[in-house]
């Protein structure tokens, strides 16, 4: 039994990782091929840096990906409150459904009728191009708001509602209560929901590729273009980076998420004592 | 709390309303080119980047700056579907010779103006009068190529090489690769059998089929892409492609492997060429791209780079180009320039109406399922 399990995390492990494992080592190759590892080079990684439209794709992906997921994140977050805010529990529910709907439409879906939608309005407006940044922003930050409200309306709801009522008692304004007991009690939800909504922008391909316009071109989009002639290896060394750029932010997080542990803990252990003594 | 709340929802939408009418009226010109992706000189390995080349021959010789929106697609289709959505607006395409009868037939390519495109004159005689372009109206040819097939010379025997029939050929069974795609694969076989590529006859249609479901058994797989890699690393022995593209498999060919290519008696050819599509906002701007294109450092950067055969005198004349390909690439990729156009009329994929692609995909699919 105990082998059995072990075997299955094995092959987990494996699966999951043994593709990045390819990547990696022959982003370091020093020929085109995938089958034959010639000689062990920076060529690729030395080729991605010169490369000036894919560099200007990764700009272009990590713009509209921080300005997504920030705008998004506020928005989000002010949806939750007022979500949370709202006495009327049928109306509640109603809102509840109505922002998960564009988590459960299916991408391509969502890609097309934001498409159509922007052309109409460009239309009415009589403009000649109706896509551009603002149109592939408007449709990341629809796609990314379910996803941050329901990450912060869960800790509103576990958040104790006497904490603001006792903040007010004791002579805060309702802005201040605010600002200083409730969003850093749902700091937790917001910031998950900013990370999910920033990865979600980043690697969106079906409605980035659906309301793309002229001149902005996002990454995923750009590698889905090269099938005209083979991937090169240079799109290896940058799936290598972005590899080990995503691994250090996660350990530093996981890091100071254990530091922020430790200092709740021995704060409540000097409560404690204090108490005591 | 309320008031705070909404007029922080307010200024948001009123930001991204506002990044939206900012981004819509920018007054810098630009052009904007819709090219395949992988499809120009970008400036690795030490080539010349023709985008960048361009903006600064541009701002040299008229003194006004401008700025190139270089974006890329992934098939004609894609390209085609983008354009009729009506949102874009693109000055420079290049799309391939079927696309381009399509598009003109549907009104959305406007006639170029030559007396801008100078260099049009290096094009060769034998690439006008095409028949998606009959009036070279539309039209600069960018690129071309020619289907041949690969072998693995440690595999094939040199006695059974030549035609079309070493695809058919029951020695080499399970070494074989057919394309994945309709026209491409019922093409190996009309060449085979000597069947015009574009026929309206529905029993020629049947009569290819036949042949490629003799040949199914011996087929290892049906691909596109995945040629490259099955070739160079010999999983795979027989396959046929373009020209080009044989050569990046050459580069990449494991130890062991010995790929070589031949062209079989008929074949297809395409072109790709540079067209102004109706959208476009600056068209003697984007004209004046088309004839920078033809020029000679680009041009042969280009060519260079794509490794497609290109249809312009000053690169495949050019003593640097010829050395830099080497005699045995230069032979493969320009194979009898001469008779092109009389070739090309006859061999090439022409437009299919809806219906015959219709017919031509259900047999299609009788043939993978069974």
């Amino acid at each position: 039994m105990r082998t059995a399990s072990r075997i299955y995390t094995a092959l987990v492990m494996i699966f999951l990782f043994a593709p990045i494992a390819i990547l990696l080592v022959f982003s370091f190759n020093d020929s085109k091929s995938l089958s034959v590892f010639s000689e062990f080079s920076f060529r690729w990684y030395r080729e991605l840096f010169r490369d000036s439209e894919t560099l200007g794709a990764v700009r272009n992906t990590l713009v509209l990906a921080v300005s997504a997921a920030l705008i998004s994140t506020v928005m989000g977050t002010a949806a939750a409150v007022g979500i949370h805010k709202l006495k009327n529990r049928y109306l509640r529910a109603a809102m509840d459904t109505v922002t998960n709907i564009p988590m459960i439409n299916p991408d391509i879906i969502t890609g097309i009728s934001l498409m159509l939608m922007f052309v109409f309005v460009g239309r009415l407006f009589g403009a000649a191009t109706s896509l551009n940044f603002a149109t592939m922003l408007i449709a990341h930050i629809t796609f990314c708001l379910p996803y941050v409200i329901l990450q912060v309306l869960p800790k509103l709801q576990q958040m104790d509602k006497s904490l603001p009522e006792a903040a007010m008692d004791l002579g805060c304004t309702p802005m201040r209560a605010f600002l200083k007991v409730e969003i850093p009690e749902i700091l937790p939800g917001i910031v998950t929901g900013l990370i999910m909504a920033f990865t979600l922008s980043l690697d969106d391909f079906v409605i980035s590729y659906f309301t793309a316009g002229n001149g902005f071109q996002t990454l995923p989009i750009r590698i889905y273009n090269m099938t005209k002639k083979t991937v090169t290896p240079k799109m290896y060394a940058l799936a290598t980076i972005i590899f080990f750029v995503i691994l250090f932010l996660l350990l530093l997080s996981n890091l100071s998420d254990a530091d922020t542990v430790q200092a709740v803990r021995t704060a409540r252990e000097k409560r404690k004592t204090a108490k005591r003594g | 709390m309320k008031k705070i709340l909404s007029a922080l929802l307010a200024a948001v939408m009123l930001l991204s309303l506002c990044a939206l009418s900012g981004c819509g009226s920018s007054k810098a010109l630009t052009l904007n080119v819709y090219n395949w992706g992988e499809y120009i000189s970008d400036g690795s390995e030490d080539s010349l980047d023709t985008i960048k080349a361009f903006e600064q021959w541009y701002q040299e010789t008229y003194g006004e700056k401008i700025k190139v929106n270089y974006t890329t697609y992934a098939s004609n289709e894609d390209m085609y579907a983008k354009l009729s959505s009506g949102a874009v607006s693109y000055d420079v395409i290049i799309p391939s010779d079927y696309m381009i009868a399509r598009m003109k037939d549907e009104g959305m390519l406007l006639p170029l103006d030559f007396s801008n495109i100078p260099n049009y004159e290096y094009i060769d005689e034998s690439f006008r009068g095409l028949y998606y372009d009959p009036d070279d109206t539309y039209t600069v040819p960018y690129t071309y190529g020619v289907v041949g097939v690969i072998y693995n010379a440690n595999v094939v025997d040199e006695a059974d090489v030549g035609g079309w029939d070493l695809m058919w050929n029951d020695k080499y069974a399970g070494e074989i690769l057919q394309f994945n795609n309709s026209r491409d694969a019922f093409a190996t076989a009309m060449y085979k059998l000597g069947i015009d590529v574009n026929t309206s006859d529905k029993a020629e249609w049947q009569r290819a089929l036949d042949e490629l479901k003799t040949q199914s058994p011996l087929v290892k797989s049906y691909v596109m892409d995945e040629i490259y890699n099955m070739m160079e690393s010999g999983e795979a022995a027989i396959g046929a492609y373009y020209a080009g593209d044989y050569f990046t498999m050459l580069d990449a060919q494991a130890d062991g492997v010995d790929l070589r290519f031949y062209y079989p008696e008929r074949t297809n050819y395409f072109v790709d060429a540079m067209c102004i599509p109706s959208c476009c906002q600056h068209k003697e701007l984007a004209e004046i791209f088309i004839n920078y294109m033809l020029s000679e450092e680009p041009a042969i950067a280009n060519a260079e780079y794509i490794y497609y055969a290109s249809p312009n005198s000053l690169v495949y004349e050019s003593e640097d180009y010829r050395e830099e390909l080497g005699e045995e690439a230069m032979e493969i990729l320009y194979p009898g320039i001469d008779n092109f156009s009389e070739l090309y009329n006859a061999y090439a994929y022409q437009n299919l109406d809806s219906e015959m692609l219709d017919f031509v995909n259900t047999l299609w699919e009788s043939l993978k399922i069974a």
